[in-house]
């Protein structure tokens, strides 16, 4: 029999039972349109965190105080001491790999100017702190190492800050008020956006470490030291001379651990694109066990259809069709099935991934492996569940299944 | 490589079978279908086989249409020993050979006329325009021209049985085999299949028919009666019957209907 007139054959069989075939073929749909979602999804995550990374910088090394192992039970920032502004001016004047060096602290809390107020982050930090974040000025100024060494009570607000606080009217040369201090606005950084975990960048304001360190945080150390390296290349270098320089001031044996860490900026790309592709693997795999049901579905669908048939494939052995004859009808069935299904599938993974990207504001990318990929599933999932029924139809002896009732 | 032992096998008889034996086993009870049933049938020849119910008639129509498989004993179809052939190419033997006529008519629902027609040649390697065509033609044959786009339960038993016929014909088959064709239908539809019967044999179709009505058995050329899975008396038709006479004879109730 021509495969042609079997395709044929096999629609109209599948026509018969309109309503049966739709839905055995809507696990189909289901599990491929959920597949190419969550591909998309997956891409689209790792693309944003991939770029999100990239605009921080790639050369960028934190230094964080206590070593690894503390700092995987992460003792509350605040208990550990170790680094000190020493250690920064130590690693800008004797680590030859190092380019910029920027202490930092942290604090939070209300900002008033004028009648407004917002609720905010601020960062301490030194003068070298935006050529570490290649973070232009927007306009206005950023402020000088003089302003650092004394202690300025000056200030740069982030976008997000500065369009809260100063709707209106240009910050610059404001007084705002920092916890009842009143800071000196110098300038209004560029807009950055947000970063991989979703925060707003922008809603920050950067101030002098040691006025930060004096005037707003209850805790007066060193919570970490940003450095840029000289070139992403020369990171591993960077890496090592801050190790050993650390070590040596802070006079630590050979068999005792750091008591700081170094997390370079590469590291945490890496493992954040990590994440994001276990992510998307996980969202995929998921996904395709609900292809696997949709499998299982037209293999159930097959084997009531070969029963509900077998007088019909007795007629068909009777006169003249082969095991082989019965077997490719039953398979491309199934075939036509989950072809249907998978075409189906991908239409609807494409409209629901759009329709994702448009209401979440999350990037998603359908790419063509994803397509060939969830496309080649379903026949697999077609041939694999319908060879079973199709085989068992080929099988029948033709004497019982004539006489089948 | 059928082709080649069908004409050198001309000389022969056409069905020869040795001691055909055949055991249904159903459990712990074996059932002897045929318990040794050896007999000859020529090309054109047109055969009744008679006998009381569970005496083995369709046991050994199905060996003969190669559909099942003695338990012992030898079948040489058109000198090939159906024995020795795979489930395939027994197939192309019921494809190529042997038309089937049922009881239970056995067309295949929501498919036309026409359509069930064609099935045989789907699977033999014919052009679609000239599977059509002899569709159509078999069609003709047995005077259903005009119902071809009619689905089965759209037509009467006798027409049903008369797709059944064609579909056994289309092929052109060397014999007809027919497993109580008659015995769904009334007296008068029975004689007409009779007749379409009885014009194929006479274009030189080897028939062989199983039916429990002595009536029918006599427009048959030879008489077979099985008792027991064993052959009891082979006797060729006194007085044969002509169907197409008798159907003159029978008065019209409902022509229009049987058209
Ligand atoms: N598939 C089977 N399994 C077991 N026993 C069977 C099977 N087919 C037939 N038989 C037995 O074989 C015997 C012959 O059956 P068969 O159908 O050949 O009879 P028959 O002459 O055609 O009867 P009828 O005139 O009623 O159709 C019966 O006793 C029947 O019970
Ligand atoms: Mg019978």
């Amino acid at each position: 029999m021509k495969l042609w007139n079997i395709v044929l054959s096999a629609f109209r069989a599948l026509q018969r039972n309109k309503m049966r075939s739709f839905l055995t073929m809507l696990g189909i749909i289901i599990g491929v349109a959920a597949v190419i979602m969550m591909l998309a999804i997956g891409e689209g995550a790792q693309y944003s965190v991939k770029q999100q990374i990239a605009s921080l910088g790639t050369n960028v090394l934190i230094i964080f105080p206590g070593s690894q192992q503390q700092g995987s039970i992460r003792f509350g920032a605040g208990t550990v001491t170790t680094l000190t502004e020493d250690d920064a001016f130590a690693i800008k004047s004797e680590c030859s790999a190092v380019a910029y060096v920027s202490p930092g602290t942290r604090a939070g809390g209300q900002v008033v100017a004028g009648n407004l107020n917002w609720s905010t982050g601020i960062e301490g930090c030194s003068a070298e702190y935006l050529n570490i974040r290649q973070w232009p000025i927007e306009y206005g100024e950023f402020f000088t190492d003089a302003d650092v060494k004394g202690a300025a009570k000056v200030c740069v607000l982030g976008k997000t800050v500065a369009s809260n606080l100063f709707p209106d009217a240009s910050p610059v040369g404001q007084t705002i008020r920092i916890r009842n201090v009143p800071f000196k606005v110098l300038g209004v950084l560029s807009a950055k956006g947000q970063n991989a975990m979703g925060q707003d960048q922008d809603d920050i304001i950067l101030a002098p470490y040691t006025t930060v360190l004096r005037r707003l945080s209850r805790f007066p150390y060193l919570r970490y030291i940003t450095v840029s390296a000289i070139s992403p290349e020369a990171i591993p270098l960077a890496q090592q001379q801050i190790t050993e320089l650390l070590r040596q001031r802070h006079k630590i044996q050979p068999y005792e651990q750091d008591d700081f860490t170094i997390r370079n900026q590469a590291d945490i790309a890496e493992a954040a694109t990590a994440t994001t592709q276990i992510l998307t693997i996980l969202l995929a795999s998921i996904a395709s066990v609900s292809l696997l049901v949709g499998g299982i579905g037209i293999m159930n669908i097959m084997l009531v259809s070969v029963t509900e048939r077998t007088r019909e494939i007795g007629i068909r052995m009777s006169i003249g069709a082969r095991s082989r004859d019965i077997l490719t009808q039953f398979l491309i069935e199934a075939l036509v099935l989950s072809l249907i299904g998978g075409i189906l599938g991908i239409l609807f993974g494409i409209i629901g991934s759009t329709l994702v990207s448009h209401f979440a504001q999350w990037p998603t990318f359908i790419t063509a492996f994803s397509i060939l990929l969830s496309f080649s599933f379903s026949i697999a999932v077609g041939v694999f569940f319908g060879f079973y029924p199709a085989r068992k139809a080929a099988l029948l002896n033709p004497i019982e299944a004539l006489r089948y009732e | 490589m059928i082709g080649t032992t069908i004409t050198m096998q001309r000389n022969g008889h056409f069905i020869v079978v040795d001691h055909l034996v055949k055991i249904y086993t159903l459990g712990e009870v074996d059932v002897h279908a045929l318990r040794g049933v050896t007999l000859q049938i020529d090309r054109g020849e047109f055969v009744a086989i008679m006998g009381a119910s569970g005496s083995g008639k369709s046991t050994f129509m199905n060996i003969l249409g190669c559909l099942d498989k003695p338990t012992r004993g030898s079948y040489l179809l058109d000198g090939i020993d159906v024995n020795t052939l795979s489930r395939d190419e027994l197939a192309v033997i019921r494809n190529r050979k042997i038309g089937f006529v049922f009881q239970g008519f056995n067309l295949l629902s929501r498919t036309t006329a026409l359509e069930n027609v064609e099935l045989p040649l789907l699977y033999s390697s014919l052009p679609s325009k000239d599977r059509r065509q002899r569709a159509i033609e078999a069609l003709q044959r047995v005077g259903l021209g005009d119902r071809l786009y009619h689905y089965p339960n759209q037509l009467s038993g006798g027409q049903q049985q008369r797709v059944a016929i064609a579909r056994a014909l289309v092929n052109n088959p060397s014999i007809v085999l027919a497993d109580e064709p008659t015995g769904n239908l009334d007296s008068r539809t029975s004689v007409e299949i009779m007749d379409i019967f009885q014009q194929l044999n006479d274009q030189g179709i080897t028939i062989v028919l199983v039916t429990h009505e002595p009536d029918i058995a006599q427009y048959a050329k030879r008489q077979i009666i099985f008792r027991d899975g064993k052959v009891r008396s082979d006797r060729p038709t006194q007085s044969r019957r002509r169907a197409a006479e008798v159907l003159r004879e029978l008065p019209n109730i409902d022509e229009e209907d049987e058209l």
